[in-house]
């Protein structure tokens, strides 16, 4: 069993050979993944020592205090936490050892190619094809449409399912690809959102090939796969460790105390109760976090994210109107193409606009609340029209 | 993993689940809905012998106070427990004003009177409540009494409990807290909206006090703030019990041919409770933790978790009365039960706005 005074003597050990400041940053990210140190939680040989992961922090705090280099993982979110769990639960050993190391230093970037024009919330009704050409391990030709994807266009691999077979209810039909964004096939196209910005994409898949050793567990088997990586979405959106005032709130109250000016009693009481509710989502963050780190039983991240989307969206809306006249004002409408989806630092306008998506994004909040109605308070689902129907013989 | 040790406990110790285990399974056996409901229109609204099982037999009453005091040596974390459970099933019994407000106090007090006071509460055989109407928060103003040739005189309304108590603490003009005898009084029920919590009008007519301390500020207050800490604990049971029966009902019960808990207007309003109560119980673990372990973040905990705690604790109830429809409006069903306490709740040891209000200048976020 690894515990943390081993892993303080490997992460020693990995900066006595490569020391920081004189070590090349990839090269630095490669031995690291090698010494086994990039997720601990991870199997040996696939950049982890098969420890506990609460102890991944142990790592991080030696590595930040001898300022090693990180993998700027929000630059690489969608391949740490939707790609990797997914390769690593349903890959076979040659797909872990061919993307893992690189997806973890960030030489390449993921994305993923899930939702459709016409598959949103029912994303198991996509209609993208994958037909096999030849017999058995013949390649897979695949056109459709995706849609709402980050990152495409920075992307070399994605994470990707299609329909394998129409003739068959709509979740059994799926199968789980991993796709070559360079492929000649991809057409990448940004799509402008109401910040002004495209973050997101439209891809375009025609005659996309993808060889067999590229797909991700079974034939039919896509949905199966596709719930390992949707569950690591919301946590990864609703589980972070963040200090009071740490989250949108902070700008407003900063805001509020350097500009008594501003301030009218309406907002006064409005700010008090969101600062209430967003201290409490904090403590229901920690205490999250330590239930998973005490091995403790805790819901998943749909109800964190829930109240963050919610929250986001009225603390932003307060600063607006609290702003007054600044609030009329945009910082900018020109169409740029973000690497990352950064909050800090931009004007609330911005920020009011943007968290729009966060109750959209991952999940919207009117499925997440289902899926805490009938997976956490098991309450009976919808009467479905839906299961036992082949997916061509779907309304669409 | 390192936590740091500033963070607080937010989880509850395999000791703290046995306790809850503990009280629940008395409070199945001795405390049923329909017996509460019957009580609160009999003479005794409170129940004596419930009461001598979770003190006498249980040792509960003394869990704030040291051992060498005559207590059990718990913390503000266990007692938090037992609310929760005293919540849950709308105890009838005096232990947030007891066994934690004037409890609180006479661990602010110094001196053989205070100390025997607070042995004799913790073992739960004398009952003692503070004589502070029970919608002052903590830090809020209150009344006191006139002082005249060394005896008590005047009248106090809202008092939490004190139909139940031995022992009255009494704050006078002179600035001094004194313990009053009951017998000394005259205690007349007043007619409350949450019957499990009866409050009376206290007159005092030249009653004679001994003196706790001559300063009670910091002892009212200090009690004040750990009864609405921990209040926090006892809304979050209440919620947690109303969504629990609502969604065990709604399960059951069939409207045009299915569940009704399967309509997605509901399920989403449900949902939305379960959502409040997860983070009602992230808030109340923190301020019991942070009284238990004296953090300086004591008070900024207390107010948050009061003032999202008792808007969860009403809004979970209302659901209740709503969601079981006709059937949650009848004197028979415990909805009312849930709803009156947590209405009475949200008043109690200062409302939500009050906190909020204590935020302000806690937090400095300042009114305009």
């Amino acid at each position: 069993m690894t515990d943390a005074a081993e892993l303080r003597r490997r992460t020693q050990e990995l900066l006595a050979a490569h020391p920081p400041g004189e070590t090349d940053r990839l090269d630095f990210l490669r031995a690291r993944f090698d010494a086994g140190l990039a997720w601990v939680h991870y199997p040996e040989g696939l950049g982890g020592l098969g420890a506990p992961r609460s102890l991944q922090a142990v790592v991080d705090a030696e590595l930040a205090a001898a300022g090693a280099p990180d993998n700027d993982p929000r630059r690489i979110g969608i391949g740490l936490g939707m790609a990797a769990p997914t390769i690593l639960g349903f890959g076979t050993e040659e797909q872990k050892r061919r993307f893992l190391r690189p997806l973890w230093t960030g030489e390449e970037v993921w994305c993923q190619l899930f939702s459709e024009p016409g598959a949103g919330s029912d994303l198991a009704a996509l209609g993208t094809r994958a037909v096999r050409e030849g017999g058995e391990d013949g390649d897979w030709v695949v056109n459709g449409q995706k849609v709402w994807t980050s990152s495409a266009h920075l992307a070399r691999f994605a994470i990707l399912i299609a329909r394998t077979d129409p003739d068959v209810p709509k979740h059994r039909g799926i199968t789980y690809f991993v796709c070559d964004m360079s492929d000649p096939g991809v057409d990448v196209r940004p799509l402008r959102q109401i910040t002004g910005e495209a973050e997101f994409n439209e891809v375009f898949l025609t005659d996309v090939r993808i060889p067999d050793a590229h797909r991700l567990g079974a034939v039919g088997d896509g949905w199966r796969v596709a719930q390992t990586t949707l569950m690591n979405e919301r946590v990864s959106i609703g589980g972070m460790r963040i200090p009071r005032e740490g989250g949108m709130i902070g700008p407003v109250a900063k805001t509020w105390r350097e500009r008594p000016e501003l301030r009218t009693h309406d907002t006064h009481q409005r700010l008090l109760r969101l600062w209430v509710e967003a201290e409490v989502a904090r403590l229901s963050g920690e205490r999250l976090r330590q239930q998973l780190v005490a091995g403790q039983p805790g819901h998943d991240g749909a109800g964190m994210k829930l109240g963050f989307a919610r929250l986001n969206q009225e603390i932003s809306g307060l600063e607006v109107e609290l702003l007054g006249e600044e609030g009329l004002l945009y910082e900018d409408w020109t169409m740029r193409r973000p690497e990352l989806v950064d909050f800090t630092g931009r004007d609330a306008g911005y920020r009011y606009l943007r968290s729009k998506g966060n109750s959209i994004e991952g999940g919207t909040s009117e499925v997440l609340l289902n899926i805490v109605a009938e997976r956490v308070l098991g309450l009976p689902s919808e009467p479905r029209t839906d299961k036992d129907v082949a997916w061509k013989d779907l309304a669409r | 993993m390192s936590q740091v040790s500033t963070e607080p406990d937010l989880l509850y110790t395999e000791e703290e689940e046995a306790l809850r285990a503990a009280v629940r399974d008395l409070l199945t056996d001795r405390c049923a809905a329909a017996d509460v409901i019957t009580r609160t229109e009999s003479a005794t609204p409170h129940d004596p012998e419930l009461w001598k099982a979770l003190t006498e037999g249980m040792g509960l009453a003394g869990l704030l106070v040291p051992e060498d005091r005559g207590g059990q040596g718990a913390s503000h974390r266990e007692a938090a427990v037992v609310l929760e459970e005293l919540g849950r099933a709308v105890a009838p019994v005096p232990y947030l004003t007891s066994a934690v407000v004037a409890t609180e106090a006479l661990l602010g007090c110094e001196g053989p009177v205070a100390d025997e006071l607070l042995a004799a509460l913790a073992s739960g055989r004398t009952v003692g409540t503070l004589a502070v109407a029970l919608n002052t928060g903590p830090g809020a103003a209150h009344r006191v009494l006139r002082l005249e040739n060394g005896t008590l005189h005047g009248e106090l309304t809202g008092i939490a409990d004190a139909a139940a108590a031995d022992v009255l603490l009494v704050p006078a003009e002179d600035g001094g807290l004194y313990a009053v005898d009951a017998a000394a009084v005259t205690v007349v029920p007043q007619v409350s909206l949450d019957q499990t919590r009866p409050l009376a009008r206290i007159t005092f007519d030249a009653a004679p006090g001994r003196l706790l301390t001559a300063d009670a500020s910091g002892a009212v207050r200090r009690a004040l703030r750990a009864g609405a800490g921990l209040l926090a604990s006892e809304q979050l049971g209440i919620a947690d019990q109303a969504l629990t029966e609502t969604v065990r009902y709604l399960k059951e019960r069939k409207q045009f041919n299915r569940p009704v808990g399967g309509f997605q207007a509901l399920k989403h309003r449900l949902a939305q409770v379960w959502l409040e109560v997860v983070g009602a119980r992230a808030a109340a673990r923190n301020a019991a933790d942070a009284l238990a372990t004296a953090s300086a973040d004591t008070d900024v905990a207390v107010a948050v978790a009061q003032a999202y705690a008792a808007p969860v604790a009403v809004h979970a109830a209302e659901e209740a009365v709503q969601l079981h429809g006709g059937l949650g409006m009848t004197w028979e069903h415990p909805a009312h039960l849930h709803l009156k306490r947590a209405k009475a709740d949200s008043i109690a040891y200062g409302t939500a706005g009050a906190h909020r209000e204590a935020l302000a200048g806690l937090v400095d976020l300042q009114a305009p």
